[in-house]
């Protein structure tokens, strides 16, 4: 048999072909006009799997120019199995530079996290996104669904959150909290959880989603009103946690539990790496690595 | 001391060294070749050729070999392969009726033109394990009987002479074939959409949704009209000769089932249609397409839509099996952002309940 060995290896620029680039800028650019409204995209196969960031990737591949810097990150961390794995599909394909710090990025590729430092202009944030349409697990059929965006029809999702209100005393959604962008389209702001929300809005970055599988493109372009869903009696709120970083001491961040030992011990550190490793070299000190320290000498 | 999980890169490298090593596993034994994968298993290289929309044994093949046996993970890697191919054009439609037939039955005719061949079936094998392939003992060579080279005609051709069948397909002339693999999927599908997501929809997914409407979740009373396969020649119209030229030789499995008569005031009583085609020999996954795609077409014979098969949304947005193993399997990925904000709302209704009731905690928490 002939094995086309040299050809099995020949990938364009960022691995996509430039015809499907153009397709898929086509679609961010239509995405950008109307924002929150999700534009169906050709999406292709991807050496990835689908629902491991296919959309994501795809959105990136077509913005990507050699003088880009990428970040990604999934959680919120620049070192998950997942994050890495993308990254360095990046640097192989496009040869690109890469960074963990979020101020240098120019481009970053995220799963479930906006960055806790604020995002400006010039910068762009990729969202990957597993399920885009908002009203999907109240309504699954997609014919549906697009009737009742185009008709504005969002009845349904303020009576889920009403139920929720009647059923648990507050919205139980905390996460993938739904958004209504530009005053017309609700919009999944992908899994991230609600802390993140305010964070979109009026962001000085353009904010792209990508769903591979899904075969959806959707935008957030520069200084757009992005509001909660939420009622008067019952207004949308982030969540808070009752400890700073057990790090680097910070407040008024996203936090993740780490399980210590067998006998209920937990520590809260800081979701977001770059911040809490960038909070510690300026000498935060949380409480956690302050006792460690002292043990260590 | 708390250390901050490192080392995602490190971690992926050994992961991959060791997939490696179990792939390959026993180093005395023989690594497999290819040409033994393309000859020996061939009816899997069929599969994944099938599933992966792409006609080339040797990728599949090899995509085998690389995917450890792994089917779906083998039809994954021949599908981003074929992905980053150029397209040059679309090929004249295969003409199924001149194909070089290499099995061939009926079960509406006990017997018509050109006659029933039975070719490789496992039909009618007993299913008892085989000794001898423990050693690699002779194998007979086949009966073969040269073809006369006249073409045998289609059972839905004989059933179209009188009118009997609806006829095939009623694209107008200039319809040009889509493609699911180039544009996003709409919803209504066209028929020819359809077949292209069925012909690379999972076999198993297919098998049980035909059998679900044989079990009467969407009944079509099917009868098969013919199976038939063996090659057939792709041609290619190319531009600048302005005729078609021979590309080469495929084979293909094509169903077609007849199913339940329709009529109405205007129109007499005929048979419908339900077709299956698949690359290689696949019979199961032939037979499961025809079967689903005769009850996804209930808009066209004003049915209603009560069982799973008939579903066109349905069917369409899960009979991709790389998608969905994709999308199930990316729950072993982290998610501890989300569960943590869960984790966080759990806590805090649990101790809002805690305080709304009175302190007689056994019997609250034998509740919960």
């Amino acid at each position: 048999m002939s094995m086309p060995a040299t050809e099995l290896a020949a990938y364009n620029f960022a691995y996509l072909d430039e015809q499907t680039k153009r397709m898929i800028r086509r679609a961010i650019l239509k995405a950008i006009a109307i924002p929150g409204y999700q534009v169906p995209f050709a999406s292709r196969e991807m050496p990835m799997p689908y629902g491991w960031g296919t959309g994501g990737v795809q959105v990136t591949a077509a913005i990507l120019g050699p003088q880009d810097v990428l970040k990604v990150i999934d959680q919120g961390a620049d070192d998950t199995t997942n994050a890495v794995s993308i990254r360095a599909f990046f640097q192989k394909v496009a040869n690109v530079a890469v960074t963990t710090h979020t101020g240098e990025a120019t481009v970053i590729q995220t799963r479930h996290r906006i960055p806790e430092d604020t995002l400006r202009e010039g910068q762009v944030l990729v969202y990957q996104v597993p399920i885009p349409e908002p009203l999907r697990f109240l309504e699954p059929r997609e014919t549906e669904t697009r009737k009742m965006h185009a008709l504005e029809e969002y009845g349904l999702m303020h009576v889920k959150l009403y139920e929720d209100i009647a059923r648990h005393g507050r919205i139980a959604t905390t996460y993938a909290y739904p958004v209504k962008v530009a005053g017309r389209y609700v919009m999944d702001p992908s899994p991230t959880p609600k802390f993140d929300n305010p964070k979109m809005h009026r962001s000085e970055a353009l904010q792209l989603f990508g769903a591979g599988r899904e075969k959806r493109i959707y935008a957030v372009p520069p200084f757009t009103d992005v509001v909660s869903l939420d009622f008067e009696d019952h207004p949308f709120e982030v969540q808070s946690f009752d400890k700073p970083c057990a790090l680097c001491g910070a407040r008024h961040v996203y936090l993740d539990e780490v399980v210590l030992d067998d006998r209920g011990g937990r520590m809260f550190v800081c979701s977001d790496t770059d911040y809490c490793e960038t909070r510690r070299a300026d000498g935060h000190v949380g409480e956690m690595l302050g006792q460690s320290q002292e043990a260590a000498e | 001391m708390y250390v901050a999980v490192k080392g995602g890169e490190t971690a992926i490298a050994n992961a991959h060294r060791l997939l490696a090593d179990r792939r390959r596993g026993d180093r005395s034994l023989p690594s497999l070749t290819i040409g033994q994968i393309i000859e020996q298993l061939g009816l899997a290289v069929d599969r994944v050729m099938a599933e992966a929309s792409l006609y080339d044994r040797s990728l599949a093949a090899l995509a085998l070999k690389q995917a450890r046996g792994d089917m779906i993970e083998a039809i994954f890697l021949l599908r981003a392969y074929r992905t980053t191919l150029p397209r040059f054009g679309t090929s004249q439609p295969i003409e199924t009726g001149r194909m070089q037939v290499e099995r061939r039955v009926s079960a509406t005719y006990k017997d018509l033109p050109g006659g029933q061949l039975l070719g490789p079936t496992f039909d009618y094998t007993h299913r008892l394990l085989d000794p001898s392939l423990l050693d690699d003992e002779a194998v007979e060579e086949p009966a073969l009987r040269e073809s006369d080279g006249t073409p045998i005609m289609r059972v839905s051709d004989i059933l179209d002479g009188e009118g009997l069948i609806e006829p095939d397909g009623n694209m107008p002339e200039d319809h040009l074939a889509g493609d699911i693999t180039r544009e996003p999927m709409e919803f209504p599908m066209p028929r020819d959409l359809r077949l292209q997501t069925l012909a690379r929809g999972d076999e198993g997914f297919l098998l049980a949704l035909a059998y679900s409407t044989q079990r009467g979740y969407g009944r079509t009373h099917p009868f098969v009209g013919e199976i038939r396969m063996g090659l057939v020649d792709v041609e290619f119209e190319v531009p600048e000769l302005g005729f078609a030229v021979s590309l080469g030789e495929i084979r293909v499995t094509e169903c077609q089932m007849v199913n339940q008569f329709k009529g109405s005031a205007k129109a007499p009583p005929q048979f419908t249609r339900g077709y299956g085609l698949a690359f290689g020999q696949s019979e199961r996954k032939a037979m499961s397409m025809s079967l689903v795609d005769r009850a996804l077409r209930t808009d066209e014979f004003g049915e209603d839509v009560v069982a799973p098969a008939q579903d066109e949304e349905f069917v369409m947005s899960h009979c991709d099996n790389v998608q969905a193993t994709g999308f199930v399997e990316h729950l072993k990925l982290p998610h501890y952002v989300d569960f943590q904000a869960e984790l966080d709302l759990v806590r805090r209704m649990r101790a809002k309940h805690a305080a709304d009731q009175t302190p007689d905690t056994d019997q609250q928490e034998a509740a919960e």
